[in-house]
């Protein structure tokens, strides 16, 4: 099983009535909220745990957009995902992704991701999401009855751009483009980096991931309980499409707190996971639905109950059941996995036999969460847990993870050295 | 009140519905935000002296799927353009409301020959930062009658469903409407129609409920007086922004006697 360090960089000083006291954390929150001061000190510290994450020997790092997002400070991970790059050696690079109807022309992320191939010496993963109400429609302006559409399109056009060798013309219902040529370009190029699609629950996403080999990802914030209706969902539909239970084809997103005891955990990651539950998931529900994001056939199922809480969980908005914030429901309900090393194990271990995951995706620093709280949590996982999970799955090939160029062959990244005052 | 005749005309290769009741010269309408999932007693005060004709657009109700063939601005108002023709509406009176109102101007701009006498109720197509008009796409449920109407029930009446309608498809219906809206003037209803409204050289009357809490009232003097034909702007004391639903017999009123 791949073991993956994901960060949102959730803005860590909200207020403790901000639920009161605004509508959103999404959208239109204020910005009297933000200081850009403390933001610096909050950037830094994630890229520390990033690169600390890195260091201890997970899989991968991962980051992720958001716009006009309280709990997501990535509008562009590729930023992030380049000067990590730079930081780590070799870990892959999840960015999770690039909502590809928000780039005009949509040849730039290609040529992005192209960059971040390049400077990493091939280990980026590709992440297309469609993107969330919130960002997209709402934050992004772009038309929820165009946006799906856009989208494919999009999709066609990066990897035509990734993978043609001569200059072409694309001439598509959105994109025009007389010169599609670009430079760089990736370094996986057997044929792409590998595709992954962060989806919610509609059946449509699964089928076209099927179709186009790409791995699936149900990045819920709701935990493995939750989240077994949508993978059961997922697999089912795997079946009925004559594909292998492969659980690298998957990857689904965990929330974890790791320490000495029991006890121990429920006092280190208590309040953070409740900031995280009740003020960073504090969205408007006038911003949940515009009319045309949801397609009319995951509308059917839903109304008919046969996938409701599929096509409902991806959606932070509309979680009328799902509205634990204190820490014994959080933990009760399997959002946040907490323990002694033994019982996580024991946990992560049913997750991903449960849900046949191979691609696990942990969020270890949630909410408010310090940098020192972070690194021990990020430690306590790597060494005490990591060992005696990651012999799951090792039957099976991961034919969805990148292929770097060989050790030897990659450049050299210098130590950093802040610089010494050069009259001295 | 007896039930209009109901034909459909294609375009696009989807179905549009097309109502039609009362006799005397054609007046066509253009519904406003939501459509008309029922016939509602603004067309009868209409069908008293006029025959109304009544054609869906794509993607309300009756206009089926017809707006997913539809990407741009240019898409949208040749459909339109097709509709009127089809519907036999060239060349009558036209009555458009809100999102229905801002293709009924269009359509006295650019196809000047096809609409005899206009009168616009509070339509689509401006958008003033100064005084930015409400996003109807992004309220809650509970918010969206008081919204569009000065009296909640009657937006509650119209998108009520039917006795024996399909529990599951009326529902998705009533969404695709507000879809089919959101798809030609998302984000901001800013089709800049003000560029066209010069072009506009039919008689217009400009109709605006006094209570509309989606495009201010103030909005009826930067439609009047953009137009290059005469123009009347008449404020319906009671009324939002669906004002034929609120005060069906003075719009009625208002409409017919403008068309004379």
């Amino acid at each position: 099983m791949k073991l993956m360090w994901f960060h949102l960089m959730p803005y860590t000083e909200l207020p403790d009535d901000f639920n009161k006291k605004h509508p959103s954390v999404w959208v239109d929150i204020h910005s009297s909220l933000f200081d850009p001061r403390r933001a610096h000190h909050m950037y830094n510290d994630f890229m520390d745990e990033l690169e600390y994450a890195a260091e201890c020997g997970f899989d991968a790092i991962c980051v992720n957009e958001h716009h006009s997002n309280g709990y997501g400070l990535m509008p562009s991970p590729n930023l992030i995902a380049s000067s990590l790059a730079r930081r780590t050696t070799d870990t892959a690079l999840c960015v999770m992704g690039n909502s590809l109807a928000l780039y005009n022309p949509p040849t730039r992320v290609a040529e992005e991701f192209a960059m971040i191939d390049c400077i990493s010496g091939g280990r980026l993963i590709a992440g297309f999401p469609v993107g969330s109400p919130m960002d997209t429609c709402y934050a992004y302006g772009q038309n929820p009855s165009l946006l799906r559409e856009r989208y494919y399109e999009a999709h066609d056009l990066v990897k035509r751009a990734w993978t043609e060798k001569d200059t072409f013309a694309f001439s598509g219902r959105f994109n025009q483009q007389r010169y599609v040529n670009i430079w760089p370009r990736p370094i996986q190029n057997d044929p792409h980096p590998p595709i992954w699609i962060p989806g919610g629950g509609s059946i449509e996403t699964w089928r076209w991931c099927a179709e186009m080999d790409y791995v699936y990802c149900y990045l819920s914030y709701y935990g493995y309980k939750a989240g077994l209706t949508t993978m059961n969902g997922f697999w089912n539909e795997m079946a009925k499409l004559g594909k292998d239970r492969n659980p690298y084809r998957a990857g689904f997103l965990q929330f974890v707190g790791v320490a000495e005891s029991r006890q121990q955990a429920l006092d280190l990651y208590s309040e953070p996971a409740e900031y995280f539950y009740g003020r960073c998931l504090h969205v408007d529900a006038r911003f949940a639905l515009p009319p045309g994001y949801t397609t009319e056939a995951t509308q059917r199922a839903g109304i008919e109950g046969m996938m409701t809480k599929a096509a409902n969980l991806a959606n932070p908005a509309t979680k009328a059941a799902l509205k634990a914030t204190n820490m014994k429901d959080i933990v009760d309900g399997g959002y946040v996995i907490i323990g002694s090393p033994d019982e996580v194990i024991e946990q992560i271990r049913h997750v991903g036999t449960s849900l046949n995951v191979g691609h696990l995706m942990l969020l270890l620093q949630y909410g408010n969460m310090s940098k020192q709280t972070t690194q021990y949590n990020t430690r306590m996982f790597a060494e005490k847990v990591m060992p005696h999970v990651k012999d799951l799955f090792s039957d099976w090939e991961d034919k969805w993870w990148p292929k770097p160029m060989a050790k030897g062959q990659r450049a050299a990244v210098p130590a950093f050295r802040p610089q010494t005052v050069a009259a001295e | 009140m007896s039930e209009p005749q109901t034909t459909t005309v294609e375009v696009n290769g989807f179905p549009c519905r097309v109502w039609t009741k009362g006799s005397g010269p054609k007046l066509g309408f253009l519904a406003g935000f939501g459509g008309l999932p029922r016939w509602v007693p603004f067309l009868d005060a209409l069908a008293k002296s006029r025959t109304v004709i009544v054609p869906s657009l794509p993607g309300y109700p009756g206009g089926a799927q017809g707006h997913t063939a539809l990407d741009t601005h240019l898409d949208w108002l040749l459909a339109v353009r097709q509709i009127v023709e089809k519907a036999g509406l060239a060349g009558a009176d036209l009555v458009g409301a809100s999102v229905g109102g801002s293709f009924a101007a269009e359509m006295a701009a650019i196809f000047p020959g096809h609409v005899a006498k206009l009168a616009l109720i509070a339509p689509f197509g401006l958008f003033d930062e100064a005084e930015p008009a409400a996003d109807p796409w992004a309220q809650r449920k509970d918010n969206v009658p008081a919204l569009m109407c000065a009296d909640p029930k009657q937006w509650e009446a119209l998108v009520a469903p039917p006795e024996g309608a399909n529990s599951i498809e009326w529902p998705i219906e009533m969404t695709r409407a507000a879809e089919a809206a959101a798809r030609a003037f998302w984000p901001l209803g800013n089709t800049k129609l003000e560029k066209r409204l010069p072009l506009i050289e039919a008689p217009t009357l400009v109709l605006w409920g006094e209570a509309d809490r989606v495009l201010p009232p103030s909005y009826a003097k930067k439609v009047a007086s953009g137009i290059n034909g005469s123009t009347r702007i008449q404020t319906i004391p009671n009324a939002g922004h669906l004002a034929y639903l609120d005060q069906p017999d003075a719009v009625a009123k208002a409409v017919l006697s403008h068309f004379g």
